[in-house]
């Protein structure tokens, strides 16, 4: 596993997370490449089940940025994205699953900076809890 | 509408153990409104499940279906196809949808149910929902200002308010408003307060499930 | 006579009655109740024997009335409708007044949250005041509720209720009582008063109603054993209220005890001059051997006596 790279899934926002990604690749700012990138409206788009089928589908975590609370451009899909994320979190915890390879982030705007340092975050967090479990899974059903 | 809330998740798990094809029937009508039991929660059961068995390695085929409602015949035939090839149906409808799916589809066909069945109520704001009717068969909002005492005072009282009202709130939960003090101040506001100095007598709850299991018959509309 | 029981008797001749209460174990030792029994002999005139109060689960109201029948007391049953319907009721009303006992209190009850049985299903087919118009037709109809089946045998029953003027809303309180007082109620018993401002107020409702003129109210006093107690129930019980001066009073004195039965005897006097009032009804709840003293200090010994029959 040290060569690990986790698939992530990445759902972004696009007036401040894609925004910042746009002045994260103008200053020439490097990130992980992990990320299997989503582009959202706005977050509050984004329902729980498009959450777990990410990680049905392989994936080994789930990012979410959108705007800072207070500052959505739909007013308020960032708190209704936050508590499903908080949802999903917890159904995928009864499944064994760590509900903490799904994360929320905020970004300020177009802060480039912030974008590639959340993205390194997530990617070194993912590393750390290793593959999906259902990975794990299925490769021991190989092995055996 | 029926408001129903999903079971567990072990306590689904556990009575799904011994199949291995399972098909997930959600109801298009009051479950779907509720968020307890339409196509978008059967969804995410169906994956959860999914995830759980690939965790466990066991093969288990997961079938999903939301049907218009549980509660007439006409919506369950059409699909009876898929409930037959399953070894368990799911129902995430309410109790009556769970039934009916095994009365329609036969004896042969196990239906189990993936909700707690709770109430009639409505959608009091998003993501909350209270209980406002008991189905008791005699209805007497007439005389109680349009407020439920049978579904919304925990002792079913039908003459007023008992001594453990206080701040209009019900002695069993501050969290419970007291539908006496709701049925006095609405009564008040319309001038109508003589209405509760006459004596309500015991109610007859036989129209009530204490009758028996209840049934309606038009005839006008039989064929 | 309706009954013929002791406490009616009281009543009627006018004198001020004074009632006492017992609650039965929390199992079936007698000797329990044999002692609390004692306290209260002579002192009151009828004990009010609680049904599950609370909705713990204790002895039986009826099984308790009648072991106080034996030992030459006067019990009021007290009956909720929580644990039973209609059918439970009348059965257990012929049961009871076949054992001597003579004063029912109607009640619909605690919720069973309250209580040791928090899983349990509640009945409440009818409520304290149906309660009432049935006993009532049993008595004087000599029929079951509904008025067709007649009764085998007289059922004479001195009919009680209770009264809160302390629970919400306030103006109905008094709506409440003219509704017991119409289903043919013949005494009533108040949650305990340390308000007495309100309880005043409640009584001059009461008596410009006229409704003093049909029924015998019986304040309901609680001596304080603490200063603790007092805040506790100021806070937890459901329907109290005790003004800050009255708990000020328990947490400073000294003999929080003496204190506690100063101000009940305090409030007895106060009570004594309310037009309506026609007696007190003490619930010295586990603490049944202060009753003989309050009754003492307040002047209310002896009891009358009146005739057996």
């Amino acid at each position: 596993m040290g060569n690990f790279e986790p698939k992530i899934v990445g759902m972004f926002c696009h007036y401040c997370a894609l925004a910042a990604q746009d002045v994260a690749g103008k200053g020439r700012m490097s990130f992980a490449p992990n990320i299997r990138e989503v582009r959202v409206l706005c977050t509050g788009k984004i329902d729980v089940l498009h959450i777990l089928k990410a990680m049905e589908d392989g994936a080994d975590g789930v990012l979410i940025i959108g705007c800072k609370l207070g500052e959505c451009y739909f007013r308020e899909g960032n708190m209704r994205a936050f508590k499903r994320v908080d949802y999903a979190r917890k159904l995928l915890d009864e499944i064994g699953i760590e509900g903490e390879r799904v994360q929320m982030y905020e970004v300020p705007g177009p802060m480039g900076k912030r974008f590639a340092d959340i993205i390194t975050e997530m990617t070194e967090k993912i590393k750390s809890l290793g593959p999906s479990p259902l990975k794990k899974a299925a490769q021991e059903e190989l092995m055996a | 509408m029926i408001v129903g809330e999903r079971k567990p998740l072990e306590e689904i798990r556990a009575m799904l153990d011994p199949y291995r094809k399972i098909l997930i029937l959600g109801c298009g009508e009051c479950v779907s409104v509720c968020m307890a039991g339409g196509e978008k929660e059967v969804g995410i059961l169906a994956s959860q499940l999914r995830m759980l068995y690939k965790r466990q390695g066991r093969e288990v085929e997961i079938g999903e279906v939301t049907l218009i409602r549980q509660c007439d015949r006409e919506y369950i035939e059409p699909h009876l196809d898929k409930i037959y090839q399953a070894d368990v149906v799911l129902s995430m409808a309410c109790g009556v949808g769970v039934q009916f799916v095994g009365e329609v589809a036969g004896e042969e066909v196990i239906v189990l149910p993936a909700l707690n069945t709770k109430f009639y109520g409505v959608n009091l704001e998003a993501g909350m929902w209270a209980e406002r009717c008991a189905g008791c068969g005699d209805c007497v909002l007439d005389k109680t200002a349009g407020i439920c005492p049978i579904a919304r005072c925990a002792k079913r009282l039908l003459n007023g308010p008992c001594g453990g009202s206080q701040g209009g709130r019900c002695e069993i939960n501050p969290e419970v408003e007291c539908a006496w003090q709701l049925i006095h101040e609405r009564l008040k506001a319309r001038g109508q307060l003589e209405l509760l100095e006459e004596i309500v007598p015991a109610k007859n709850w036989k129209p009530s499930l204490s009758g028996g299991p209840r049934k309606v018959i038009r005839e006008d509309l039989r064929l | 006579m309706k009954a013929g029981s002791n406490l009616e008797k009281i009543l009627e001749k006018g004198e001020f009655a004074v009632t006492g209460e017992l609650g039965p174990p929390k199992g079936n030792d007698i000797e329990v109740i044999k002692k609390k029994a004692e306290h209260l002999r002579g002192n009151v005139d009828a004990i009010n024997v609680t049904d599950n109060q609370t909705a713990v689960v204790r002895m039986s109201s009826i099984a308790t009335c009648a072991l106080l029948v034996q030992m030459g007391l006067e019990p009021v049953m007290q009956m909720v409708t929580r644990d039973r319907n209609r059918i439970a009721i009348q059965s257990d009303i012929f049961g009871a007044t076949a054992l001597g006992i003579k004063n029912m209190l109607c009640l619909s009850g605690d919720h069973q949250i309250f209580g040791n049985q928090k899983e349990a299903a509640n009945v409440f087919d009818i409520d304290s005041i149906q309660l009432i118009q049935c006993v009532k037709a049993m008595r004087d109809e000599g029929t079951l509720l509904g008025g067709q089946e007649k009764i085998e045998g007289q059922v004479r029953l001195f009919i009680g209720a209770a009264a809160n003027p302390f629970a919400d809303p306030f103006e109905f309180r008094v709506v409440r009582l003219a509704k017991k007082v119409k289903a043919g109620v013949d005494f009533i018993q108040t949650q305990c008063i340390y308000d007495m401002d309100r309880f005043k107020e409640w009584m001059r409702m009461v008596t410009d109603r006229g409704l003093h003129e049909k029924v015998h109210i019986l304040a309901g006093i609680t001596p304080l054993k603490s200063g603790g107690m007092a805040r506790y129930m100021a806070k937890n019980v459901a329907g109290i209220t005790i003004p800050d001066k009255i708990i000020a009073r328990m947490v400073k004195a000294k003999d929080a005890r003496e204190e506690g039965m100063k101000i009940c005897v305090e409030q007895i006097e106060e009570l004594r001059q309310i037009k309506g009032v026609h007696g007190i009804h003490i619930m010295a709840i586990e603490w049944e051997e202060v009753v003989p003293e309050i009754v003492k200090r307040a002047g209310l010994l002896p009891r009358p006596k009146v005739s057996k029959n």
